[in-house]
């Protein structure tokens, strides 16, 4: 064994030993800690050994996790894939992620402000580009700054896959040696005003984008059309998916798209229709008592309003919101969601900043929700019947505890 | 008619911090007064009305600031409409859009709409976290700032008040800016959702009239949440204080 395996080996012996205390003592995951140890004591090691990999890299605002897991499904089909679709989406769970991994394939989710450091350390092969929209405003003040690194690093990957209805994105894609884009369409405009390029107005004509510098919006060989079918070149799929909403369908649009090159089409999509029900309990159906619970993850406004735009017919609602860990610190983003779709609904509020949004809802003249302190407390306030659960992502994680959903 | 008129100044490229809230936020304050209201969406493609009551600018990034500030640049619109007593609430990068100057996030001097005597260069940190300030027009205000600039302002203009907790305009322990009607501040929150005071203040302005104050059960119970939960930080948010110091 040449010395920079031993040293190696011996890292990963110490980094699984931290893992497994942070799970017996402290109950984490043990990631993050493994990747710490490692990061330490053998990163070249680490980074010398991604290069052996094929790994793709996920990251986006909204959407990561649940495409990688449908990255990570339909490559399944063609080969075996590890992947840290358990969210640990910065460099030690990343580090520890590809130190760990038995497989050639590895799908990585990463954190929108750790993607120059996941090119760099990593060298992926593909890239997969979701969205840019407003989030955690204390951590990542401004989105163009952003783009502009992700543009930088791009220069470095041979495939990119991106959104086409994201000019951010679209522009940050551009330097990448392979570029496809994708027309997966978009719900949320706020944060599109602005041109990339050149930095006058941007004009958003019927569902398009264009500016007076020549950017515009590229044609999308992958695309959702407008009833939902999936269109790869001239061929039309129906998704059958279980997981809700428009924003989903986009997230399968660029699954298939990465995946095309190793996977045909129909494959993928059937793969992902029947294996991708849930992600990290995102999306989770539970029966408790007389009650049908729904769980749905919203970090910030663009995924409140997708998260809005699925609660059911007749659901009564828990909104849980929190300020904590790694959601958005200042709450005033409450006030880019629309609430409408919340009137008329039986309401509960709990999180650590429930006050917050009940003044939210109380400014827009919705004074009907109950503030209580559990998710419990919530579901013994609300009918029975079906109840959509929309959370942040700190008071996610507690309602996932309480209510005992893995 | 209604009996005031509100407009939001390009809330696609002043809207970053959600600072919109600030109209829903004195729409609500207005109805609880008994005054209609509306409310008007200025797209940066729209001209700037002259005639509203009350214009709100909000925070914003930098690209998105600038393009704003071209725009409000080639209308007289704003300026007339302050010169006719409308009343302007200017946040964060409003605020240093109507102020005399400002630096862009690559420091270099851009002049602004000169609606306020203040000016603006960077702090040495960002400035992100909960705020407090003890203002005597308002009483206590409570926000959030998320900034990097560092405000000065000049002999005619009067802060808003006196920073209990954050870092404010970044230097004199004061925050914001008030000449007149037109007020400059770095609070999100929104400010405006946050301190009905200020809501209060505002209208009355605009209205002139002095309006009563109106009890808000529902947000004083955060204002007290909040007020508790600072206090209860202890001493780490004056280490950050005196960690914060221009070059």
């Amino acid at each position: 064994m040449s010395a920079s395996s031993f040293r190696f080996q011996a890292a990963l012996a110490l980094a699984r030993l931290a893992a497994w205390l942070s799970r017996t003592l402290l109950h984490g995951s043990g990631n993050v800690i493994g990747g710490a140890v490692l990061e330490r004591l053998a990163l070249r090691d680490v980074t010398g050994k991604a290069h052996r990999h094929r790994i793709t890299i996920v990251s986006g605002t909204n959407g990561k996790s649940t495409t990688t897991a449908m990255i990570a499904a339909a490559l399944s089909t063609a080969t075996p894939v590890t992947t840290n679709a358990d969210g640990a989406n910065t460099p030690h769970g990343l580090l520890w992620t590809v130190a760990t991994a038995r497989t050639d394939e590895v799908v990585l989710e990463v954190d929108e402000a750790w993607v120059p450091w996941a090119v760099g350390a990593l060298q992926p092969h593909t890239a997969a580009l979701l969205n840019l929209t407003r989030d955690q405003l204390h951590r990542k003040p401004e989105i163009l700054p952003l783009a502009a690194s992700w543009r930088r690093a791009m220069a470095s990957v041979e495939r990119v896959v991106a959104a086409a209805d994201d000019p951010a994105v679209t522009w940050a894609a551009e330097t990448g040696r392979q570029v496809e884009y994708v027309g997966a369409g978009t719900a949320w405009h706020h944060d599109a005003a602005v041109c990339p390029r050149c930095g006058d107005l941007l004009r958003h004509p019927a569902d398009d984008w264009a500016c007076r510098c020549g950017f515009v919006r590229p044609a999308t060989p992958v695309a959702v059309d407008r009833s939902g079918r999936l269109l790869v070149g001239a061929r039309a799929f129906e998704p059958h998916l279980t997981l809700p909403g428009e924003a989903n369908l986009a997230n399968l649009a660029i699954a298939v798209a990465t995946t095309r090159d190793r996977v045909s089409p129909e494959v993928a999509v059937a793969q992902i229709a029947a294996t991708v029900h849930e992600v990290a309990g995102r999306y989770r159906d539970v029966d408790l008592g007389d009650q049908h619970v729904r769980l749905l993850l919203a970090k910030n406004p663009a995924g409140w309003q997708a998260a809005l735009g699925m609660l059911r017919e007749g659901a009564a609602t828990v909104l849980a919101m929190s300020a904590d860990g790694i959601d958005g610190r200042d709450t005033s983003w409450l006030y880019d969601v629309d609430v409408e779709r919340l009137r008329g609904r039986p309401l509960a509020v709990t999180g650590s900043r429930a006050t917050d949004m009940v003044v939210r809802l109380h400014l827009d003249d919705i004074e009907t929700a109950i503030s209580v302190p559990t998710a419990r407390d919530c579901l013994r306030a609300l009918p029975p019947g079906d109840v959509d659960v929309v959370a942040t992502y700190s008071s996610f994680q507690a309602v996932r505890r309480e209510l005992h959903v893995a | 008619m209604p009996d005031l008129t509100i407009a939001v100044v390009y809330p696609e490229l002043l809207g970053l911090y959600a600072d919109r809230g600030n109209a829903t936020a004195l729409r609500h304050r207005a109805h609880a007064h008994g005054l209609e209201v509306d409310v008007l969406d200025i797209a940066a493609d729209d001209p700037v009305p002259e005639s509203a009551d009350i214009y709100l600018l909000g925070g914003a990034e930098d690209a998105s600031m600038l393009v704003a500030l071209e725009r409000l640049r080639a209308s007289p619109a704003l300026g007339r409409a302050v010169d006719g007593g409308a009343v302007v609430l200017a946040v964060c990068a409003g605020f240093q859009l109507v102020s005399r100057s400002f630096a862009a996030q690559d420091g270099r001097r851009v002049e602004g709409l000169g609606l306020l005597d203040a000016t603006s260069r960077h702090l040495s940190a960002r400035a992100v976290g909960e705020i407090v300030v003890d203002s005597p027009l308002v009483g206590e205000l409570q926000g959030f700032e998320n900034h990097l600039g560092d405000a000065s302002i000049g002999p005619g203009v009067v802060s808003l008040g006196r920073v209990v907790r954050g870092v404010g305009n970044g230097h004199d322990g004061v925050e914001g800016a008030v000449c007149g009607r037109v007020l400059g501040t770095y609070l999100h929150g929104p400010v405006v959702a946050r301190n009905p005071a200020l809501a209060d203040h505002l209208l009355s302005e605009a209205t002139g009239t002095r309006l009563p104050p109106v009890e808000d059960l529902v947000i004083e119970r955060l204002r007290a949440e909040r007020r508790e939960a600072l206090l209860d930080a202890g001493p780490t948010h004056w280490l950050a204080r005196l960690r914060r110091r221009r070059r």
